[in-house]
């Protein structure tokens, strides 16, 4: 039975050459010129400094920033307590609750931007909010079912421990179900945060052409202007703030353990 | 972007398993970990949280509803219901580009689905029997997927094929989605062989079987479970994905997610496409979670007369 760790060779080789030479291939696009022509390339940080220096660029990167920092909040606000109100159901009422949380999620997500246009057309709503109702939208799902599922893990004798000691309900939940809950409100937090600032076509779909995106310009730059180069660097650029984030977050949630 | 809905779905049937197997460990004479009852809680505070559900449903259903509703719309208004009608099913099944598009989604997610499913499972099992080093490195970059924004991959990928010299089409978009979905069978199966006991293999090895037979009679049908989580989460996945398909799809190849996305003007075809999907959803989840349930109420049953 040894020998079955043979039948991993055809993944090492897949996965090099379908995970990590894109990789390798962005980076090696981003860190030079002319890079369509592998003979005649040089290493530069023009790329960088292009994005950097230009205000437009900076202005859709905050712009980026802002509708996906404010759609995680929004997601945690309205999240957290339906969160917390499906984990007090009795068992059999949760798991169905859950269940009808978690259908529209088999429907394609697209599909329900779209519906979504269609709904928004009877408001009068700046392109910018459409797009940020479409994105908490998508992603709210996502939040309940993480923070739910670090609630539903709690022993529930914490609880009634708390009670026992005579801590009020705000009190038992301050001290024991909020803390205890914060793995999954990082999570949710992450998995709403990433796909809101590399987020596409929803601004595609719901902003009226008036709302660019840092993924926008990543698409701009590989679909219409063919500068690959410029579109790497904002790739790498995008995922050096979406690591920083989780570090962030992680590093809060840490030192808000050691309190 | 459509991807991460499943990933958190794998997440999901992930930690169902182990509740199950938790909840199997449970005898039923064991009441050690058993909680005490909770408090109920105070009818005014109940009927709120009730209330606060049945709103975040509402917001979470009211596009479905409206894909629905107005699919059977008389009229061609977005925001206007007339009359009952079903000519937007009729011209769905007219309209070719749209037929097309949905021919195009199914093939590349039942081809993407089948050699997905099947490398990420011989991988699967190879990695648990790889040293450990090799093991956490496979996995750690088999992470990478997962974990990037779909943009990045979708673009990755778009490279790479061009740096080959692959011209994009349909070949490029089954590829692109063989290697994400992969991924997530190794997630979903990887668990279930961490918990196998290696000395059954052994066994069946010691009492002659061939290695091929030890995999297909021994190994195999243990972990059978994750294996069509797996199956069932990639295929999801395919579907649902439009990021990687639109960098990776050649020209005049569409997938129903590339085709409703780059619609200019309204046409509520989609609607009516959008209401079979609902339906066709709708069905198979209702198969997959009513036969348990009915399953658990006949055993339920039976239980107290066998007693």
């Amino acid at each position: 039975m040894k020998s079955f760790f043979r039948m991993s060779y055809p993944y090492c080789l897949w996965i090099g050459v379908f995970i990590v030479a894109p990789m390798l291939m962005i980076f090696l696009y981003a860190i030079t010129n002319t890079g369509n022509s592998t003979l005649t390339f040089q290493f530069t940080l023009d790329n960088f400094a292009r994005f950097i220096r230009d205000p437009d660029f900076i202005r859709i990167l905050l712009t980026s920033l802002r509708i996906a920092l404010l759609t995680t909040v929004v997601c945690l606000l309205i999240g957290y307590p339906a969160a917390l109100f499906i984990a007090n159901l009795p068992d059999r009422k949760q798991t169905f609750m859950i269940l009808l949380m978690t259908l529209p999620m088999w429907i394609n997500m697209v599909l329900k931007t779209y519906a979504w246009r269609g709904i928004l057309l009877n408001f009068d709503f700046s392109s910018e909010f459409k797009v940020f109702i479409g994105m908490v939208y998508d992603f709210l799902p996502f939040m309940i079912i993480q923070i739910h599922t670090a609630i539903a893990k709690l022993d529930p004798n914490l609880l009634i421990a708390a009670h026992d000691l005579g801590a009020n309900n705000v009190k038992s939940f301050l001290k024991v179900t909020l803390p205890l809950s914060v793995p999954g409100i990082i999570s949710g937090i992450t998995l709403v945060f990433l796909p809101a600032v590399s987020s596409f076509f929803i601004p595609r779909m719901l902003g009226n052409g008036e709302v660019i995106l840092i993924g926008n310009l990543i698409e701009l730059c590989f679909k219409k202007t063919g500068d690959w180069n410029f579109g790497s660097a904002i790739s790498l650029i995008m995922a050096l703030i979406i690591i920083t984030a989780m570090w962030a977050t992680r590093k809060l949630d840490r030192s808000a353990e050691e309190d | 972007m459509g991807n991460v809905s499943n990933k958190y779905l794998a997440g999901v049937s992930l930690q169902k398993e182990t509740e199950l197997e938790t909840a199997k460990q449970k005898q039923p004479g064991d009441i050690s970990g058993e909680p005490l009852q909770k408090k109920p809680a105070k009818r005014s505070s109940r009927i709120f949280s009730s209330l606060y559900l049945v709103l975040v449903l509402l917001f979470i259903y009211l596009p479905i509803v409206y894909l629905v509703l107005f699919s059977f719309n008389e009229g061609k208004s977005q925001t206007n219901f007339v009359g009952f009608s079903l000519r937007w099913y009729e011209s769905l099944f007219k309209d070719r580009t749209m037929l097309e598009s949905i021919y195009v989604t199914l093939i590349v997610a039942v081809i993407s689905t089948v050699v997905s499913t099947v490398v990420g499972t011989i991988s699967a099992i190879g990695l648990s029997k790889a040293r450990r080093l090799i093991r956490s490195v496979v996995l750690e970059i088999n992470n990478l997927p997962v974990l990037n924004p779909d943009i990045v991959t979708a673009i990755g990928l778009m490279l790479l094929f061009m740096s080959i010299k692959l011209q994009p089409g349909m070949l490029t978009l089954i590829l692109s989605h063989i290697s994400f979905c992969t991924p997530f069978v190794i997630l979903s199966v990887m668990p279930k062989l961490r918990q196998l006991d290696d000395n059954v293999a052994e066994a069946a090895l010691d009492l002659g079987a061939t290695p091929w037979k030890a995999l297909t009679k021994v190994i195999i049908p243990q972990i059978y479970p994750a294996i069509l989580t797996g199956a069932l989460l990639a295929f999801s996945m395919s579907l649902d994905d439009f990021v990687v398909s639109y960098f990776n799809a050649g020209p005049g190849i569409n997938t129903i997610s590339m085709y409703v996305e780059s619609m200019k003007r309204y046409n509520l075809s989609v609607n009516a496409m959008a209401t079979l999907f609902v339906v066709v959803v709708a069905l198979i989840l209702l198969l997959t979670n009513l036969v348990p349930i009915i399953k658990d109420k006949k055993a339920q049953k039976e239980e107290p007369r066998n007693v």
